[in-house]
């Protein structure tokens, strides 16, 4: 590095704290009065009764062996659920990530149609599939565990493939080769080299899947036929029909606690990869013999969500007379159950989805940003962990809470947002926030920067640096995390559904309508809706997949 | 060296980049629909609603021009979410009139002081069977009612050559075993009416009675569509259950090639919705928000509430649409719970309720 470059190096030393900060305040500030606030207000109101501050009658709540039950089914299905999909999605993140063979990148992106699908759609479909008249009937699932266990691995496996799949292809091919040179097995190998490499990503993984299981409501109370109930749907029931703050202020602090713990497990097992490690990622290469298992794991997983699927096209194709497309012609006409046709809906996700994900991306990108810039010290390093256990907060904090507390604190100037029409892209870009930001860290973090120097030293300004380094780096991930948080708000209705709205319903919000009342019409737009609904997310996860340029990784 | 002093450069350099870039992406979809609303500056109406609130534009639009108002729908959640979110922004509401309060959750929110009194000036007979007893329409005026009703698919029952059942008993009996389903009472506003309706029958027996309809093979689901679309023989889904929980309206939609329905709901198994609206203390335009509460009972407007909310009208002598006159019958003397009591038990009977179902 040239002189004067260093001495600049040095003049930015002394401002980093600053800049960091300054990185940091935007997404610091949204969360601060879209979460922090409005979620501390709702909690204030248990812990205040008529005026008087009571603890007690808190600390009361968390006596009841109901609470000890539903708390204990929580913490019991999300970990379970967890622990399916990561074993299912490990072996399908190698095949489809790591292995070469058609229809690759269509069935990554069908994978991840569910994830971004609203509960009621999905809970519709598992139930036509595992109800007593289903095809599946006979397994006598249909409102069990199980079933809810087979409707969370449904909704969170392809967040395990994604997350893992993008670092297990930038991986280093050398160790492994070297090891097997060395003469271990592909199993040893995997177990003392690979998995070592991939356990931050599996780490991150699991812990968004967690927390989306654990805060998981429709599933739990559809699929388990009203006989189990989790923290998140007695908060929802506490809140909505009892209004016993009480209770739910003491249930909302259960889980923030809970989530505070985990987050924090969770950051500790994830490192930040080094960045000036070199790396020679493997080139795909043809199924062997050997990739058997990791093949049938992910058949089985695109059985599992091909099933639902295909029971909701079905049941979208027939009508009154056979099998036809009557129920979509039906969508682009007012009228019925319908404030406005479901066309129009579909423009309206669409833009509201626009919105989300820019937010997503601008906040996700700087909380990404600060998260990885190395450390000095150990102080610095453990306020960058917590800041990141921050951002994934709101995945760990119920809905309901959140909505209630919109309207009693940003009832007033200067915040006096409650009616604002970016309350729902907002909510939505909090919802994909932590999405964003654990895709980018990983990737942010293994930049290695020698990179950068090399190029500075053959000549390159920063501009032509950034374009040459960086972006090929980083675009892809920018794009899948966009992607992703653009497909979660196409697909987001709990947020959505609580949230004050005008003329203008997204499309989850008129399926749920058209689901909710008699007419086999209604059914069959519901269902309809949700194919094309699907289709959307489909359709923009195969864009993001078609962007991946053959040459950029080639290096 | 001091490699990080460069990266960090250059990721600001991109940070910068995805802002601007981003930002400037949004000016195509932010802040739509906006320019409507600032004409009316003062003129406006904010009515909240429940997400089931739907009525005819061109019905809308003609009230505005007539009244020079604009109306704004908030509308989200259902009648008891709605119920908790007035009570909590009572000091300071989010709007100016409400529609959608029910007769279960209406002293609830009564007692919070969450109205302005207001009784429209000349109410269409017939409203008066429906006011709340203790308000006698002063502040809440009832606009529509629906009951909730044990639907059973007769197509079925007749195949079988199993008699139909009529009654709440018959419900319990080995024949109907594994026959019925419905909406669970915690998550379900008709499946809280169902419960309501066996406490009306049974008063402080009605435990024994969920204990005997759970061991008869009582399906619960969460909500009304996962019952009758899923569970439901006549539902979209063609389950396997032809005993299912809905609404006295609900035969109208099962109509057969002939022009018969398919489905009847059993009258003696009915408790009665009846949904209000109300000016909200504290309303910013009290005049434009009384107004809103007249349009809801004019005749147009109960006209529509079949094909709109698929809800009766409480006029009399509203006409009804075709197939609602000839099969959608309403009970003459359904089953009914004291609002005050409902208030002052819900959370008791809940969590009782709660405790039998959930093994």
């Amino acid at each position: 590095m040239t002189l004067a470059g260093r001495a600049a190096a040095r003049h930015r030393g002394v401002s980093r704290p600053l800049a960091l900060l300054a990185l940091a305040a935007l997404p610091g500030a949204v969360l601060g009065v879209f979460f922090v606030l409005p979620v501390s207000g709702m909690v204030a109101r248990g812990f205040w009764t008529d005026g008087a501050f009571d603890p007690g009658g808190v600390a009361e709540v968390l006596g009841r062996p109901r609470v000890h039950r539903v708390l204990w089914f929580t913490v019991w299905s999300a970990s379970a659920a967890t622990a399916i999909a990561v074993v299912l999605g490990l072996p399908a993140a190698y095949a489809l990530h790591r292995l070469e063979f058609p229809g690759r990148r269509l069935v990554r992106a069908a994978l991840l149609v569910p994830f971004v699908l609203p509960t009621v759609v999905v809970g519709v479909a598992f139930r036509e599939l595992l109800g007593e008249s289903g095809p599946l009937g006979g397994l006598g699932l249909d409102g069990t565990p199980w079933a809810i266990l087979a409707g969370l691995v449904f909704f969170n496996a392809a967040v395990v493939i994604r997350t893992v799949g993008a670092a297990w292809e930038g991986l280093d091919s050398r160790p492994a080769e070297a090891a097997a040179a060395l003469g271990a097995g592909p199993w040893r190998v995997f177990r003392t080299v690979t998995l070592p490499t991939l356990r931050p990503a599996i780490a991150s993984a699991a812990s968004v899947v967690f927390l989306f299981c654990a805060t998981s409501f429709g599933v739990v109370l559809t699929l388990g036929g009203l006989r189990y109930a989790s923290v998140e749907t007695e908060i929802y029931l506490l809140t909505t029909n009892l209004l016993d703050l009480q209770a739910a202020a003491a249930l909302s602090v259960l889980q923030i606690v809970v989530v505070v713990g985990l987050l924090l497990v969770s950051a500790r097992l994830r490192a930040i990869p080094d960045a000036a490690v070199r790396r020679l990622p493997a080139r795909p290469h043809r199924p062997r013999r050997s990739d058997l298992p990791q093949l049938a794991a992910t058949a089985l997983l695109l059985a599992l969500v091909a099933g639902p699927i295909a029971t909701l096209v079905a049941g979208s194709l027939r009508t009154d007379d056979g099998w036809g497309l009557a129920h979509y012609r039906a969508l682009d006409e007012p009228g019925g159950a319908l404030l406005v046709p479901v066309t129009d809906a579909l423009a309206t996700s669409l833009r509201t989805a626009v919105d989300a994900t820019w937010m997503a991306l601008l906040l996700g990108g700087l909380v990404a940003l600060v998260v990885t810039r190395r450390s000095r010290g150990r102080a610095e390093r453990r306020l960058r962990g917590l800041l990141d256990g921050f951002f994934m907060l709101p995945l760990g904090v119920s809905a309901v809470t959140l909505g209630f507390g919109f309207l009693i604190t940003l009832d007033r100037p200067p915040l006096h947002l409650r009616d604002s029409a970016l309350l729902v892209p907002l909510a939505q870009a909090l919802v994909a926030l932590p999405l964003v930001v654990r895709t980018l860290v990983p990737v942010l973090g293994g930049v290695d920067d020698r990179l950068r120097q090399a190029a500075a030293s053959l000549g390159a300004g920063p501009a032509r640096s950034v374009l040459t380094v960086d972006l090929p780096v980083v675009w892809r991930p920018l794009l899948a995390a966009g992607g992703f948080a653009f497909a979660a708000s196409l697909g987001e209705f709990g947020a959505t559904a609580f949230l004050a709205r005008d003329e203008a319903p997204t499309l989850p919000v008129v399926i749920f309508r058209l689901i909710g009342h008699p007419g086999a019409m209604n059914y069959g737009m519901a269902l309809a809706a949700s194919v094309v609904l699907a289709a959307l997310t489909a359709g923009v996860m195969l864009l993001v997949e078609r962007l991946r340029v053959p040459s950029v990784g080639g290096f | 060296m001091r490699p990080r002093a460069r990266l960090q450069f250059t990721t600001t350099v991109l940070a910068a980049a995805l802002s601007l870039g981003l930002g400037s992406l949004s000016g195509c979809s932010l802040g739509g629909g906006d320019d409507a609303a600032e004409d009316h500056e003062g003129h406006e109406v904010v009515l909240v609603t429940h997400e089931s609130f739907h009525l005819p534009e061109e019905l809308v639009a003609q009230w505005e021009r007539e009244t020079g108002h604009a109306l704004v729908v908030r509308a989200a959640g259902d009648a008891g979410s709605l119920t908790n979110k007035l009570v909590l922004t009572k000091d300071n509401p989010t709007g100016d009139v409400v529609f959608g309060i029910d007769n279960t959750f209406a002293s609830r929110a009564l007692d919070e002081g969450v109205f302005a009194p207001y009784t429209p000036a000349d109410r269409p007979a017939g409203v008066e069977r429906f006011d709340l007893p203790d308000d006698a329409g002063r502040t809440l005026t009832p606009v529509d009612n629906a009951s909730v009703c044990v639907n059973v698919d007769t197509t079925w029952f007749a195949d079988k050559g199993i008699a139909v059942p009529t009654t709440l008993d018959d419900l319990v009996k080995p024949a109907y075993r594994d026959l019925f389903v419905t909406p669970g009472a915690a998550t379900s506003s008709p499946g809280m009416a169902f419960l309501l309706a066996t406490i009306a029958e049974y008063g402080e027996a009605w435990p024994d009675y969920w204990t005997r309809l759970i061991g008869n093979g009582a399906k619960l689901t969460e909500g009304w569509s996962d019952a009758y679309e899923v569970d439901f023989t006549q539902g979209g889904g063609e389950g396997a259950r032809p005993i299912v929980l809905s609404y006295d309206s609900s035969p109208a939609f099962t109509l057969a090639e002939d022009g018969s329905s398919t489905t009847a709901a059993l009258l003696d198994t009915c408790f009665r919705q009846v949904e209000y609206a109300g000016v909200l203390a504290g309303a910013e335009n009290p005049a434009g928000a009384k107004k809103l509460v007249d349009f809801l009972l004019s005749p147009e407007v109960q006209a529509a509430l079949p094909e709109s909310m698929y809800v009766f009208p409480v006029a009399a002598d509203t006409p009804l649409p075709e197939d609602w006159a000839r099969h959608a019958v309403q009970p003459t003397a359904p089953l009914s719970v004291a609002p005050e009591q409902i208030d002052a038990n819900r959370d008791a009977w809940l969590r009782e309720w709660s405790d039998l179902t959930t093994r």
